[in-house]
């Protein structure tokens, strides 16, 4: 089995960055490479994670300005050699703000930053980050965001449904619609592109990998890329 | 503007800035001449109450700061313990209280961000973030601005600085219509032999000046936090400091980094009256002075005087002295980091803090005795009048509904509207969430935990200030306890009023008596804390509210605890014995509107007793579920346990001659709830015979329905609607 190289990108005030690290560690048995957000040099892995947290302070749009920032153009050329990319929470702004993926993420319907323990249905278990779950399984994965209100235009939202680029959508413990944490349309929980080789996501299934956390129903998260790669 | 160092120092100049004519006598008689405008501004914040404690030292003094696992007791930033491994824990509690009420978002904000750095400069990487919360009446029209702007503040900092907020308490209460209280308490990590302390040393060594630029934000905020409230306190909203937690995070990285190579000989965060006290304290700490070119420090606004350079509370701002010849490295570390580097003076031998601003000497004070030569007070006080006892309480109509209006009153109901605007979980080591009797976080890569608490019952310090004094040390104790950890030591926030009233003061007096009689006999020291007085409005003081903070261990995060039983058939039993003590309690308070009688009596030596019984119980790995018997008595605790399972149980107590509400919601101390898988339930009752501690079987859970002696059974989905309903409907009302 060929072990898979990640690396997890720092933008200023990221701060889930050392839970990705904590978590690929973990479950790849290898350090992950860190890029700092300047570094227009990276290094040649499978996959690239851009974490949570509040990069330059959110005080723009969310994930504005680290779109911005000289790594990104490295992380396009990467995800363009059909490298795989994960956003998650904050690294999904990123993802919309740089038009690697459609849609944008507004401010959540109640006003209010948002953390608890959310329902997931695995919609699509034929990409490389879902291969481990179950076609329309339920998981349990934490969110955590104030601005995790997916949106994108009708005929987006036609296209991402129609060719099964919506992997994760709220719902509730039975898998029924009626339990959206932010007012995203459609439920939508994390996209993909076409290609299938970038999702972002706002739940963190890097929070829940072990027991402890509450769960482990994250780990499937990572083990798919491991599948994928091999 | 014109600005004149130089005006005359009049007796009315004096008075504004808050010093009394024998202060200011002692300000002549320490400089040997007539102060400067800025050197009166220096005087004025380092005199305040909130800076020297000149009311409260005395008494401060006497309580028990000391331990074998004690590293670096009150004096410090915070408090540093000892928990192995060459690593310790680092934690202080601190109010923000007159800020808040003034401008919510950003008063509490920059609470957070505070307590954050009084740990961080330290050594410390931030683990996890506490608030202990106090509003008005629900009923107030202020309640509910105050309460959203607080919880949105405190989550808007610590989420963005990545620091989980892992619980807290709170409270309403009429007597802080006029005065909320925001205290904010922080725990942080760092290896013993990487702590960093504020005493200056090496002449000649360059003094740094870090993170934010200084801007006109927070001027006098030290004083403002010194005096009562009154009508025109709207007006004081320019004095309240706004957060940057983007530039907080930035500097917790820079300095972490910085700290971990060997160019740091002292560092102090500039807290309330910024740039002053954190000089003062570092040179006097130091035995050395401070020579600054004012023209260094970096501004935000043109046109900033002395005056307002020293005594603007800006945040986001450290102060470093380094070893000679390392400036250009530790800017490198700031450069990237995008934060403001400034070397603005050097160590002299002159005991003086000099500073030049353009080109002329504004300031010059020997910090020693500025700093150790503060006024002292021993204030007069008078002991608080016992209350009368309790007579008999009515029996409610119904033992059903009292139980649901209790669980679903604003002092009981669930808190989740709040948690949810927190990241609780940030740092993925969160392996206790709120809710429960501690949160619990992992130390990161080692099997030990942290347990940490927040607790005081303030309606019990105002009928007794002793005993309630020894009761919040003694909860926060019984709640570590509770989830499994060893209590090693606490931070202490106390919240009180205008100390010049005699009646105020011995508020005081009683509580510090309680709390020492209460660390002294449960081991477990007083290492920070924080004061704050003046908590008044008009001549109304709060209720005494000695917030206590507790910090204990886990050596074994996977013995930890939680209130939820694991499984149907597991075998209640309680720890302690019940007398259904009604006086002081939430359900007087709750049902009957009445706020009378005694508080219920801590004995100190059967808490130890039956806390020390209940933890080596968990640690034996023999207990499913245990939770601590507080705020609403026994049923309140079953009913609690109940809905964290989502299952339910059947309880049936004989409480021979105590009336049935006052069994089910009596609030003795010293009593926990074990749930005990059914095989182990006979080992847990011998030995706790065998260890003295009254231990008996009430009843075993499972179904779906909470069945209680004397009460119609409720449906647990009834519980958690009621529970869970109070708050968010409150706060949806605009």
């Amino acid at each position: 089995m060929t072990p898979m190289k990640t690396a997890v990108v720092v933008f200023p005030a990221s701060n889930c960055d050392r839970d990705m690290i904590t978590a690929l560690e973990k479950i790849t048995g290898q350090k992950p490479h860190i890029i700092w957000h300047q570094d227009d040099d990276i290094p040649d892995v499978d996959m690239i994670a851009l974490p949570g947290g509040f990069s330059f302070g959110d005080y723009l749009r969310c994930g504005a300005m680290a779109a911005r920032s000289p790594v990104v153009r490295k992380v396009i050329e990467h995800a363009d050699r059909g490298g795989h990319v994960i956003g998650v929470c904050n690294g999904f702004q990123v993802l919309t703000e740089t038009g690697l993926l459609p849609g944008a993420l507004m401010r959540n319907e109640s006003l209010k930053f948002v953390c608890r323990d959310v329902h997931l249905k695995v919609e699509n278990n034929d990409t490389p980050f879902t291969n481990a779950y179950e076609q329309g399984e339920v998981i349990t994965i934490p969110v955590a965001h104030h601005d995790g209100n997916y949106f994108a235009d009708p005929d987006t939202l036609t296209e991402l449904e129609d060719e099964g680029r919506v992997v994760f959508r709220y719902v509730d413990k039975r898998g029924q619609a009626g339990a959206n944490p932010n007012g995203s349309r459609n439920n939508i929980a994390g996209i993909i592109n076409r290609r299938k080789n970038i999702l972002g996501m706002m739940p963190h299934p890097e929070r829940l990998i072990e027991d402890a956390q509450g769960g482990t129903d994250g780990l499937g998260f990572f083990k798919s890329m491991i599948n994928a790669l091999n | 503007m014109t600005w004149n160092n130089n005006v005359e120092i009049t007796d009315a100049l004096v008075r504004e800035h808050g010093l009394s004519a024998d202060e200011y006598a002692l300000c002549l008689k320490i400089l040997g001449r007539t102060p400067t405008l800025t050197e009166l501004g220096i005087f004025s914040v380092m005199w305040s109450e909130h800076c020297s404690y000149k009311s409260s030292k005395k008494h401060l003094k006497t309580l028990p700061t000391k331990a074998p696992w004690v590293i670096h007791g009150p004096g410090e930033n915070a408090g540093v313990i000892d928990i192995g491994d060459n690593q310790a824990i680092i934690f202080k509690m601190e109010s923000h209280n007159h800020p808040s009420y003034i401008e919510p978002y950003q008063g509490a904000a920059t609470g957070v961000g505070g307590i954050l750095r009084d740990v961080f400069t330290m050594g410390a990487r931030p683990i996890a973030n506490m608030n202990a919360l106090r509003f008005g009446s629900p009923d107030h029209p202020k309640t509910r601005h105050l309460l959203s702007g607080v919880v949105e503040g405190i989550g808007g900092y610590g989420n963005c600085v990545g620091v989980p907020t892992v619980g807290g308490e709170t409270n309403f209460h009429a007597s802080y219509d006029g005065n909320i209280l925001v205290n904010a308490m922080n725990v942080g990590l760092a290896d013993q032999d990487k702590i960093f302390l504020s005493a200056a040393a090496g002449i000649g060594n360059p003094v740094v000046y870090v993170g934010s630029k200084t801007g006109r934000d927070g001027i006098h905020g030290a004083t403002m936090a010194s005096a009562e409230f009154t009508e025109d306190t709207e007006e004081k909203r320019p004095t309240v400091q706004v957060g940057d937690p983007f530039t907080e995070k930035l500097l917790i990285e820079a300095c972490l980094e910085l700290m971990s190579t060997d160019m740091v000989v002292a560092i102090q965060d500039m807290g309330a009256a910024g740039l002053t006290s954190s000089s003062v304290e570092m040179a006097s700490g130091g035995g050395v002075g401070f020579d600054f070119n004012l023209d260094m420090v970096p501004q935000r606004e043109e046109g900033m005087t002395p005056y307002e350079m020293m005594l603007s509370e800006s945040q986001e701002r450290m102060l470093i002295v380094l070893k000679p010849g390392r400036e250009g490295e530790a800017k490198a570390i700031f450069d990237k980091w995008d934060l403001d580097f400034a070397v603005i003076g050097k160590i002299t031998d002159t005991g003086n803090l000099t500073l030049t601003f353009k080109g002329e000497v504004v300031a010059d004070i020997p910090t020693q005795p500025l700093a150790d030569n503060s006024p002292e007070y021993d204030r007069p006080w008078v002991r608080t009048e016992p209350k009368a006892p309790l007579g008999e309480v009515a029996a409610p109509a119904d033992m059903k509904q009292a139980l649901l209006d209790m669980i679903g009153s604003p002092h009981l109901c669930s808190r989740h509207w709040i948690w949810q605007q927190y990241d609780t979980q940030v740092m993925a080591d969160t392996i206790q969430k709120p809710g429960g009797d501690a949160a619990v976080v992992r130390v990161h890569g080692t099997d030990k935990a942290i347990a940490i608490t927040t607790d005081c019952t303030p309606r019990y310090c105002y009928a007794d200030p002793v005993e309630g004094g020894k009761q919040a040390v003694a909860e926060t104790w019984r709640n570590l306890t509770a989830v499994g950890a060893l209590p090693l030591a606490i931070t202490d926030c106390l919240n009180f009023g205008n100390p010049e009233r005699p009646e105020i003061m011995g508020q005081f007096v009683g509580c510090i008596e309680g709390m020492r009689e209460a660390c002294e006999v449960l081991d477990y020291p007083v290492v920070s804390g924080n004061v704050s007085l003046y908590n008044e409005t008009n001549g109304t003081g709060i209720h005494p509210t000695p917030a206590i903070g507790g910090v204990g261990l886990l050596q074994d995060s996977s013995i930890m605890v939680t209130i939820a039983p694991q499984a149907e058939g597991e075998i209640l039993i309680l720890i302690g014995e019940t007398k259904g003590h009604l006086g002081a309690s939430l359900y007087l308070e709750v049902m009957e509107g009445r706020e009378e009688g005694t508080p219920p009596p801590v004995d100190l030596a059967l808490e130890k007793k039956n806390g020390d019984f209940v933890r080596a119980q968990i640690e034996a790995g023999n207990i499913a579920a245990c939770h601590d018997i507080s705020d609403g008595g026994l049923y309140v605790a079953l009913a609690e346990m109940a809905m964290a399972s989502n299952m339910g149980m059947t309880v049936a107590i004989d409480g021979g001659n105590i009336p049935p509400h006052a069994l089910a919601f009596g609030e003795d101390q010293a009593r926990y709830i074990l749930s005990v898988p059914k095989n182990g339930a006979d080992t847990v009752l011998e030995m706790a015979q065998k260890a003295g501690v009254m231990a008996q079987t009430v009843g075993n859970t499972g179904g779906d329905a909470l069945t209680l002696t004397g009460t119609a059974p409720i449906s647990v989905a009834e519980l958690l609607d009621v529970h869970r309903g109070w708050m968010p409907d409150y706060m949806s009302i605009d």
